[in-house]
């Protein structure tokens, strides 16, 4: 499932859901990114998405990646408009039967979602407005999962 | 008249975010908006811009009909 919302979301109401009623699954990985403060040069974070197109390109890459992990199941929470510091963003929650499936579909979709998702991203402080682009530890993040397609 | 949608930084160079525009195809539109206004023509020109068609990325041209949505996308920053 993949939900975008404007609204903070409590990770562990999520996570406690996403466990519900799973006698199959033998292992639940999750994510959660917070808004950072980076000692007080940010105010607020916003996020743009492009609605319909942004979900439905993380749909794409989400059964892709729940087909390479052959995952149970997955939940993408992504926060859009006014993020405050400390807040969270985003989560992930992957679930498969054993859990080095969950730990690196997990990781494969955050690498994903920080640098191939539909978001935009301004980081807003004392100093003005500026917009975030991926860094090149992004880029050589999701290339990790390149070099290994099977 | 195509539906032109902007996101990120380039909504705040041009000062809109949605726009009903005039233009046969993608080549003629980005040649629209960059002549009424340079600093969103360098905007666009910068690597990394995207283009959508009725929300499926295009590259290259494409012809425009009077229901087309196109969406320019600069680089994408999630998480």
């Amino acid at each position: 499932m993949i939900s975008l919302t404007d609204q903070p979301f409590e990770p562990g109401a999520l996570l406690t859901a996403f466990s519900q009623g799973r006698d199959e699954t033998g292992a639940i990985a999750t994510f959660t990114g917070l808004a950072r403060a980076e000692r007080g040069a940010t105010t607020t974070l916003e996020l743009e998405a492009y609605p319909g197109f942004t979900e439905a390109a993380i749909d794409k890459i989400a059964q892709e990646a729940k087909a390479r992990f052959a995952l149970d199941d997955f939940q993408i929470v992504h926060r859009v408009g006014a993020i405050a510091p400390g807040e969270p963003i985003v989560f992930v929650a992957t679930a498969a039967t054993h859990r080095r499936a969950a730990f690196e579909a997990c990781d494969f979709l955050m690498d994903y979602l920080k640098s191939r998702a539909p978001f935009w991203k301004k980081e807003t402080g004392p100093d003005g407005s500026r917009w975030i682009e991926p860094r090149d530890q992004d880029h050589a993040d999701i290339a990790r999962w390149e070099s290994t397609k099977p | 008249m195509a539906r032109v949608l902007l996101f990120g930084r380039l909504s705040d160079v041009a000062g809109w975010r949605s726009r009903e525009l005039d233009a046969d195809s993608i080549a003629a539109l980005t040649a629209l908006l960059s002549d009424e206004d340079a600093d969103l023509a360098e905007a666009l020109a910068r690597p990394g811009v995207q283009v959508a068609l009725d929300q499926e990325i295009v590259r290259g041209d494409a012809a425009l009909t009077a229901r087309s949505e196109v969406a320019y996308l600069p680089p994408m920053s999630g998480g």
